[in-house]
């Protein structure tokens, strides 16, 4: 057994504390928020498409939580650039596993699911594909 | 750090009452109960959400579905008789041990929860509206909180909370101001599951009989780990769990005043608990039976019965010494460090268990971390979300302590915090 935590590598580390593309856009294409109320973890995600309305140009985040939830953000933000939204739509929860890089324990899949959910219900809602989703929530 | 530590109980024997201490964790949680992957000795500091459970309990159940397992109040058959005998004289237990009149006063229920939602329905929905008041406070666990909350929207009375103070006492000239002659419950903690604050429910109960009213006091962390005497507080209504007493879950209690519970309705209808039936009326059955509709928690009363004698064999003084000196022990552990926040009352004045978070940590990842130190705590809001909000936290970390927990445990759940804190730095 690791003392000192697999679920807590460097990687995570690093963008728990020096989180990428943190802050919010001016005038992004969609924004939408999301929780998780019993963890209160809180994760706001903007993104900014490309003139063909298909390609994510930009994407920044905020928000407030564990490092689970919160360094998820960070990567995802990364990842998502010049990602097509069709592409975000398809991600699922291993490819959330595989970007984190370690295991996590299931009682904490939705920590860090939680960014990606945010992500792909903004782009649902920007489609029209749902409505009356004002908050994203990741509970059980 | 302590190395020759005494107790108050012999807490070396009480261990080998339960099996479950001797396990190892780390492996697969997907597997239920230890296997290979499974390397470090398990560090249970998670009981204000459940005790473990020592084989005398275990045997107790075990001989009873073993050796006279049978419906109860109904067969004239043997089996069913001594069914029916056992399962009463658990309500005997219950009664003496928290010095009830008897068994009309002691009804038991699924939990803490379903106690409190068979006053608020039974007698709330029937009593309260507009201009009435109920009185809880702001560190009410959301078994008690959201049930009367919820009672008074549909009746149309008032919710009022007592605020507590910055070491997370209640404030009792505030608890005088807020119960006034509209008030018709007050419904009050014994022990704070959060803040381990000790409340004054005597003092409590008195303020509500001032003005006529009733009062509800929440024992579930008080029963386990505290003498506690019904009369001596003069409660109306008091409830608690047997999963945090060494008992099973699926029981709970609730004591209410023979003379309050006879003049209150049914909350759950059916068999059980009817004397007479026509298609056009029914009677009902007497105290406590009224209550306990449909075939009861058999099992778990005759499991509750088993937990309470152990209890008493080690004395609840005794216990409530061992809370103390561990949760002192571990306020002052913790406290050591500038970056940690423990929530509630000092050390030396609170029940056994400390909330605390990191700063920079999220009481999850606390939790993780712990975990893979193999020490269980209780990482959230431990079902007190309006009080965390007041903490000023979304969540807290929470190490509660019982019989068979040592201060050597409590040295690896420091090591284990201090481990995340420079993890995190």
């Amino acid at each position: 057994m690791g003392l000192g935590s697999d679920m807590y590598r460097q990687q995570i580390l690093d963008h728990y504390k020096s989180p990428r593309n943190y802050g919010e856009m001016e005038d992004p294409t969609f924004t939408h928020v999301g929780e998780n109320p019993s963890c209160g973890d809180t994760i706001k995600i903007d993104v900014q498409l490309d003139d063909d309305e298909e390609t994510i140009e930009y994407v920044t985040f905020s928000g407030d939580g564990c490092a689970i939830s919160q360094a998820s953000a960070s990567m995802l933000s990364e990842r998502l650039q010049g990602m097509s939204l069709d592409e975000l739509h398809d991600l699922d929860t291993d490819d959330i596993t595989e970007m984190l890089g370690v295991t996590i324990s299931p009682m904490r899949v939705k920590c860090a699911v939680l960014a990606r959910q945010v992500a792909q219900d903004g782009a649902k809602l920007y489609h029209g594909d749902v409505e009356d989703l004002d908050i994203t929530k990741t509970e059980d | 750090m302590s190395t020759q530590q005494t107790y108050p109980i012999d807490v070396e024997s009480i261990r080998q009452d339960f099996p479950i201490l001797s396990r190892k964790v780390g492996g697969d949680v997907t597997v239920a109960g230890e296997s290979e992957n499974d390397t470090e000795p398990l560090v249970y500091l998670d009981n204000g959400a459940t005790s473990q459970t020592p084989t005398q309990v275990v045997d107790a159940i075990v001989d009873y579905y073993y050796g006279y397992n049978a419906n109860v109040h109904r067969g004239i058959h043997q089996l069913s008789q001594e069914a029916s005998v056992a399962y009463e004289e658990a309500h005997d237990r219950v009664a003496a041990f928290i010095n009830a009149n008897g068994r009309e006063e002691i009804v038991f229920t699924k939990n803490t929860t379903e106690a409190m939602n068979l006053v608020a329905y039974a007698w709330g929905l029937e009593a309260l509206g507009p201009g009435d008041s109920v009185v809880a406070t702001e560190m009410e666990h959301h078994a008690s909180l959201v049930t009367w909350q919820q009672i008074c929207k549909r009746t149309g009375a008032e919710i009022r909370y007592i605020q507590i103070d910055d070491e997370g006492r209640l404030d009792m000239d505030h608890a005088a101001e807020l119960i006034d002659d509209s008030t018709r419950m007050v419904s009050a903690v014994h022990v704070s599951n959060t803040l381990g604050t000790v409340n004054p429910v005597g003092d409590l109960c008195d303020l509500a009989h001032e003005h006529d009213a009733f009062a509800f006091i929440d024992g579930a962390q008080a029963v386990p780990t505290r003498p506690v005497d019904v009369k001596a507080i003069d409660a109306d209504f008091y409830a608690f769990s047997g999963h945090k007493m060494l008992g099973p879950t699926g029981i709970g209690v609730l004591y209410g005043k023979e003379e309050i519970l006879e003049a209150m309705n049914p909350y759950l209808y059916g068999g059980e608990m009817i004397r007479s039936v026509t298609y056009e009326d029914s009677t009902w059955e007497d105290l406590p039976w009224k209550f306990e509709a449909g075939t009861p928690v058999i099992e778990q009363g005759i499991a509750l019965h088993a937990a309470i004698d152990y209890l008493d064999d080690i004395g609840m003084e005794n216990v409530q010494k061992h809370e103390e000196l561990l949760a002192e022990y571990a306020y002052d552990e913790l406290s050591a460090y500038d970056d940690v926040t423990i929530y509630g009352p000092p050390g030396d004045d609170r029940g056994g268990l400390v909330a605390f978070n990191v700063d920079g940590v999220h009481a999850h990842d606390l939790s993780s971390i712990l975990n893979d130190y193999a020490v269980a705590i209780r990482a959230g809001d431990h079902c007190t979300q309006p009080l965390h909000d007041k903490l000023g936290a979304p969540a807290s970390a929470r190490a509660s302590f019982y019989i068979y927990n040592t201060t050597d445990e409590i040295d690896r759940l420091v090591e284990a915090v201090d481990a995340a804190r420079q993890l995190f730095a």
